[in-house]
């Protein structure tokens, strides 16, 4: 049944390629999303593990959450998808169409492989697949920033085939059968060779942090971010990170059993820490609002890392994270789209006003970037706080006040942009001949929001489970 | 006797004919040999049908497609195909020589497990790696790019020489299905950039920054 998360989104997207018309194509969108998350909602329902090919790809608690998060997000951004693409007419969307499915297809073999090697190659794949659907625009500038996601994702990521291989060297080294499966690798975690194991930590990290966008590594994500249709940069920001994030989750387990778990957390805080502080440095008097969502982007990934590296308690905040993380940035994403599409630009200088000018957008926009910010009620308040709360417990003062005092940049940079944006006077009247808010383009926006501000202020009993579940085995296994 | 050693010393001789080329379209032969090589080399380490099926793929993909797509989509450029590393060929050749060097010396201080295969593994997927870097950094094309980041590629094919019983058929099938379509993906961004923007170099893609 599992197995059904990779291959519905993968056949309707095949549908979408193999689709003849431009102007009914998008509708297979939501159809192919919404088969995937009636799928996993049932499979949540059931309860149990599944498990097929040998453990081969294994849909556990863990697996689940980050599913989840990724099947919810993909399946609002695909009911905005038609809506979009309905204006945007002028542009072929076969493509485009195909890949966000696919893109789907290969993220959930990430969440379900248990086989590093076979998760390497469906990481690969995200990549390719969310390549062509960057370049929706078709002009230098989108060319420019596919260049560098593909080039410089495809590097880091073949570092992280290499780390991989050392893992599984790690292995032969020690004197055991050479692998790649998680839980032969975990069962022989204590015995592995400390050097190969190390080296593989560092390049694994790298490669995959790379792609997840942790500063010192983040170059192509303002770029990617900032050129990528909204639905496009959502799903990127919220799901293919998230994934790639849950990758490294993987890797982070296995040095810490086998006793590297000292060096595991210290590179994971320091990567966090840093690029929290990155993103606050960059975001400040930024010009450009969906370069500022990308930097935005690095900042929750670096939340994510300190959180891992924290461990222990903050594990649960860092789980729940994921799931807030994906759905603020598909409001975030969806609706600074709306407003690049009425004013014809995205630069400060030239947008003001969204909420006068665009009553739905804008105010969406707005309330979106306190949620982001992590202001209650909304729920990145409730993640970032218990993970906080964790460092503050486990007597990590350095790293909390740092932690802190960069969530406060990041509070004040994003707020001049965005705050400059929103209110005032119309800078212009936006071309509502082009784009105004509708259903379409406005609904999934409005139900994204109302799910953040839910989960702020209650959590369903069975979500609360499966984090507590999954919080556990992560928790026992390192 | 043409051993594994052998071989892998062609593979770093031809590092540095890749790294001190001067056309676009010989560089390319060069990197479709190496990976024919390359290719090749599993049948050194094991028998069965299993490894020719795995060794005529990696041929076929590296040392054919690959090389065909990328010729490809050089085949309408606009420009001539001679083309100059950042800093001369000479500092690139003689990085290339420093980074073969050092990895030999590194490789020779790793803890290895004992085995019958060359020794000549890890120090030659190190020099590659860093060949592959080395073009990835100081070269101004697109295609130049990609390049290196197959001959980046060809060294992680070497060290997992080491573990050709270990890695599943199943995963190398799909590392060289991945490899075919990033360089099938960059092939048509490099035609795109090269209808877009006139010459084909990365010091035009230099609009978006901070």
């Amino acid at each position: 049944m599992a197995l059904y998360l990779v291959i519905l989104p993968a056949l309707v997207g095949l549908a979408a390629l193999l689709a003849p018309s431009d102007r009914w194509r998008p509708w297979l969108l939501p159809i192919g999303s919404g088969l995937h998350l009636s799928c996993l909602a049932s499979l949540i329902r059931a309860g149990e593990t599944v498990s097929h090919f040998d453990g081969w790809l294994v849909l556990d608690a863990t697996a689940k959450v980050f599913l989840l998060a990724i099947s919810v997000l993909h399946f609002l951004c695909m009911l905005y998808a038609p809506g979009y693409l309905a204006l945007r007419r002028e542009r072929p969307n076969r493509i485009l169409c195909a890949c966000m499915l696919a893109s789907l297809a290969m993220m959930s073999l990430v969440v379900l492989s248990r086989h590093l090697g076979l998760m390497w190659v469906a990481v690969e794949a995200t990549t390719l697949v969310t390549a062509p659907s960057l370049y929706f625009n078709h002009n230098a500038r989108s060319l420019e920033a596919t260049w560098k996601y593909l080039l410089i994702c495809s590097v880091g990521i073949a570092l992280a085939l290499l780390g991989s291989f050392f893992l599984a060297y790690s292995a032969l080294h020690a004197g055991l059968k050479p692998t790649l499966l998680f839980d032969d690798l975990m069962a022989a975690a204590p015995d592995l060779s400390r050097p190969w194991l190390h080296a593989a930590f560092v390049l694994l990290v790298v490669g995959y942090g790379a792609k997840m966008g942790l500063s010192p590594m983040h170059a192509w994500k303002p770029d990617a971010y900032g050129e990528a249709p909204g639905m496009v940069g959502a799903i990127m920001a919220g799901g293919v990170t998230s994934c790639v994030f849950f990758a490294i989750l993987r890797v982070y387990q296995i040095a810490v059993r086998s006793g590297d778990g000292e060096f595991a957390s210290r590179t994971m805080t320091f990567l966090g820490l840093l690029s929290m502080l990155t993103a606050a440095v960059f975001m400040v008097r930024q010009r450009d609002f969906k370069r500022m969502l990308a930097y935005s982007s690095v900042e929750h990934m670096g939340i994510l890392a300190f959180g891992v590296g924290l461990g222990g308690a903050a594990i649960y905040g860092v789980l729940l994270h994921v799931i807030n993380n994906a759905l603020s940035k598909g409001v975030l994403f969806l609706s600074a789209g709306n407003i690049h599409r009425a004013y014809g630009s995205k630069l400060t200088e030239h947008v003001t006003g969204a909420m006068r000018g665009l009553p739905l957008s804008g105010s969406l926009f707005l309330v979106g970037f306190f949620a982001g910010c992590g202001s209650p009620p909304f729920s990145p308040f409730v993640s970032e706080f218990s993970i906080v709360a964790a460092a503050f417990r486990e007597r990590h003062f350095v790293g909390a006040a740092i932690f802190l005092a960069a969530l406060m940049a990041v509070f004040l940079g994003m707020g001049a942009t965005v705050l400059g944006i929103t209110l005032g006077k119309p800078s212009r009247s936006p071309q509502h001949d082009s784009f105004a808010d509708g259903v379409q383009t406005g609904a999934p926006i409005v139900l994204l929001m109302g799910l953040v501000l839910l989960l702020g202020m209650y959590l369903p009993p069975f979500l609360s489970d499966l984090l507590n579940q999954a919080a556990q085995s992560l928790a026992a296994n390192s | 006797m043409f051993t594994l050693t052998t071989l892998l010393e062609i593979v770093l001789l031809l590092n540095f004919f890749v790294l001190g080329a001067s056309r676009l379209r010989t560089a390319i032969n060069l990197v479709a040999v190496q990976g024919m090589l390359l290719g090749a080399a599993p049948l050194w380490m094991e028998h069965g049908a299993r490894v020719v099926l795995l060794s005529l793929g990696t041929m076929a993909v590296k040392g054919v497609l690959i090389p065909r797509l990328l010729l490809y989509a050089m085949r309408d450029l606009t420009i001539g195909p001679e083309f100059r590393p950042a800093g001369g060929f000479i500092a690139s050749l003689l990085l290339g020589a420093a980074g073969t060097g050092a990895s030999l010396w590194f490789g020779g201080t790793l803890p290895l497990a004992d085995s019958e295969h060359s020794s000549l593994i890890v120090p030659a997927s190190l020099a590659t790696i860093f060949a592959g870097f080395l073009m990835l950094i100081t070269r101004v094309k697109t295609i130049s790019q990609s390049l290196g980041y197959l001959v980046l590629e060809n060294g992680v094919f070497v060290f997992s020489l080491l573990l050709i019983e270990a890695v599943p058929a199943l995963v190398e099938i799909g590392v060289l299905l991945d490899l075919f379509v990033a360089v099938f993906v960059m092939g048509i961004i490099i035609q795109h950039i090269n209808r877009e923007l006139d010459p084909l170099e990365v010091q035009h893609l230099s609009s978006l920054k901070e």
